[in-house]
């Protein structure tokens, strides 16, 4: 199961809510190497991941981005603006917010963005390769769906970005962390992932996903 | 320490109900209503009735406490709280005035729930910006606890004029207005309350109560990195119960489906099925169905989480008054009972109620 270099099996995630901690505790059982920061201090946040995703290390947001080349994006999303534009250069960063009007406010780029939030998040962070994916299930969902490749009923999860290396490592990801990927396209066909999208919130197979995100093309 | 000193209470949004026509009542009716329907919880035995807070035409709870003061009027048992109070939103000042008022109008019957809620309308009504939800909160909460533990008061912050030597009316004798915090499930939020040394309320909605066990965990441990004593913590779910399993299901079902498409649309979830509320019945946190049914998942969620309280939100919607007297006389007076009955074999040990909060000295109060 595992490749030759950890390099390949490490993984940052940045943010340490609900979100954060259940695809860390996902990431652990996959064999990953994980390391989580929240909004302040590692200390801060060493007793949350302790008891919520044992396994995984507590450190500062600067060490995360050290630590794997492979980054998630848990931020609540009224906050991701506070992190530096060139925080994540090079890395793949995966956007797991969703923005919710009832939770972040009254966000008008957000609200109006017509390629969608990741386009959003893209802008902010030119440098790294945004890719949208893990935030389309509940967390509760995400949780309880987890099975190994091959299980009948295998719940299936999209990922949608521009850089095409950066989708194909996250569908690795997505596939140890046990779901099917589905490539949704660039990175705005990334809309159809948001909260008010096609296929938020369904648990579906991954032909069921690919049917819903391309009805067009589905076979007779 | 026996199960005698579990709390068990209702929850009242005072939602805006039908008549037996299925025609909306009028807002002063429900008021009324609910207030009946507490009093009636009082007669059967239940030991709390918590109202919470909203600001929206289908809800009468806008200003729980007066409702409170007039069950208070009526009663002489019954513990009178809040599930949840928007602390956010409104002036902790105030807050305390009115429970401290309530609390000695009601011989010290007086609780609150303080929490986010999960509709924030309050936020634009009163001129907050939800993006600065945590500042709001956690000022709020620095300032009600001062008020409740040590007056006179010296506080400053952002987010409202500064206090110097305050006092603030009525003085609580020691050990009333317990004050828990409502947690839906962030990490953050767990934390908050064991810092503070607050007892913690569990708002279970969704999936089943196991999901939480680790956020207990994280409650108990980060308790004991506070150096506060140990808290109790409690839950609160939404039910129906009835004299059978169907009854409850028949009769909670089409208001249950109507309260959620209605959110479905607003808030972009999947819509409700049949199914969903069968699988949320059978293996999630919706306790619908007779009273053998309800006390035996109840008791069993009691056991897992360690629970020193739970709150059922009985009649989910637009359920009729009369169908809602009817559940509350079951809940009183056969679940509980049963529950009871079911948490002594074997023993459970809960945290004892009236060890509600971690004082000013963090010491232990026994």
């Amino acid at each position: 199961m595992f490749s030759g270099e950890t390099g390949d099996r490490r993984l940052g995630i940045v943010g340490a809510g609900k979100v954060g901690t259940t695809i860390a505790r996902a990431a652990i059982a996959a064999g990953y190497d994980v390391a989580m920061s929240g909004s302040g201090t590692a200390e801060r946040i060493a007793l949350t991941v302790d008891v919520l995703a044992p396994g995984a290390r507590a450190v500062s947001t600067d060490e995360v981005v050290r630590h794997a080349d492979l980054i998630v994006l848990a931020v609540p999303t009224h906050r991701f603006r506070e992190l530096p534009r060139d925080l994540f250069a090079g890395k793949i960063l995966i956007d797991a917010m969703n923005y919710w009007e009832p939770i972040d406010g009254v966000d008008e780029e957000l609200a109006t963005a017509p390629a969608g939030t990741s386009v959003v998040v893209q802008d902010r962070f030119p440098s790294a390769r945004v890719v949208k994916s893990l935030n389309q299930l509940g967390y509760h969902e995400f949780e309880e769906g987890r099975r190994p490749r091959g299980v009948p009923g295998r719940i299936a999860i999209a990922a949608a970005g521009d850089d095409r290396a950066a989708v194909a490592a996250v569908i690795q990801l997505i596939d140890r962390l046990g779901f099917d990927a589905v490539d949704a396209g660039p990175l705005a066909a990334g809309l159809a992932l948001e909260p008010d999208g096609s296929v938020f919130g369904l648990s579906s197979s991954a032909d069921e996903l690919s049917n819903l995100l391309w009805p067009e093309a589905s076979s007779a | 320490m026996t199960t005698q000193e579990i709390e068990f209470g209702l929850d009242s949004p005072a939602y805006v109900s039908v008549d037996e026509s299925g025609q909306p009542l009028n807002g002063d009716v429900v008021i009324r209503n609910t207030i009946e329907e507490a009093v009636f919880a009082d007669a059967v035995g239940i030991d709390s009735f918590n109202i919470s807070e909203h600001y929206r035409p289908d809800f009468m709870d806008s200003a729980g406490h007066v409702m409170l003061a007039a069950i208070a009027g009526r009663t002489e048992r019954i513990r009178l709280g809040t599930a949840v109070t928007v602390l956010s939103t409104q002036d902790p000042v105030r807050v305390y005035t009115e429970f401290a008022t309530l609390d000695a109008v009601s011989n010290g019957r007086a609780q609150l729930i303080v929490g986010r809620g999960s509709l924030t309308e309050s936020f634009p009504l009163f001129g907050f910006d939800l993006a600065d939800y945590e500042t709001l909160f956690e000022e709020k909460l620095d300032l009600l606890t001062r008020l409740l533990r040590d007056q006179p008061v010296t506080w400053s912050g952002t987010v409202r004029s500064p206090l110097t030597d305050q006092y603030v009316s009525p003085p609580l004798p020691e050990g009333h207005l317990p004050t828990w915090v409502g947690v839906g499930g962030s990490p953050q939020s767990v934390i908050r309350a064991a810092r503070y040394g607050l007892p913690l309320m569990l708002a279970v909605i969704g999936g089943p109560p196991s999901r939480f066990a680790p956020y207990v965990d994280l409650y108990k441990r980060a308790l004991n990195e506070y150096g506060h004593p140990p808290l109790p913590v409690g839950m609160h779910s939404h039910g129906y119960v009835a004299r059978t399993d169907e009854e409850a299901v028949d009769i909670q079902w089409p208001y249950w489906a109507e309260m959620l498409e209605a959110s479905s649309r607003e808030r972009g979830w999947a819509r409700p099925t049949r199914k969903k509320f069968q699988d949320e019945i059978a293996g999630g946190s919706l306790y619908v169905g007779s009273p053998e049914t309800v006390a035996t998942k109840l008791a069993a969620a009691i056991r897992l989480l360690g629970l020193s309280r739970f709150d059922l939100a009985y009649a989910l919607g637009r359920v009729p008054h009369e169908q809602r007297m009817a559940t509350i006389e079951l809940y009183g007076r056969e679940v509980i009972p049963r529950v009871r009955e079911l948490l002594q074999d074997p023993p459970v040990q809960p945290i004892p109620s009236d060890q509600r909060s971690a004082g000013k000295d963090a010491g232990s109060h026994v």
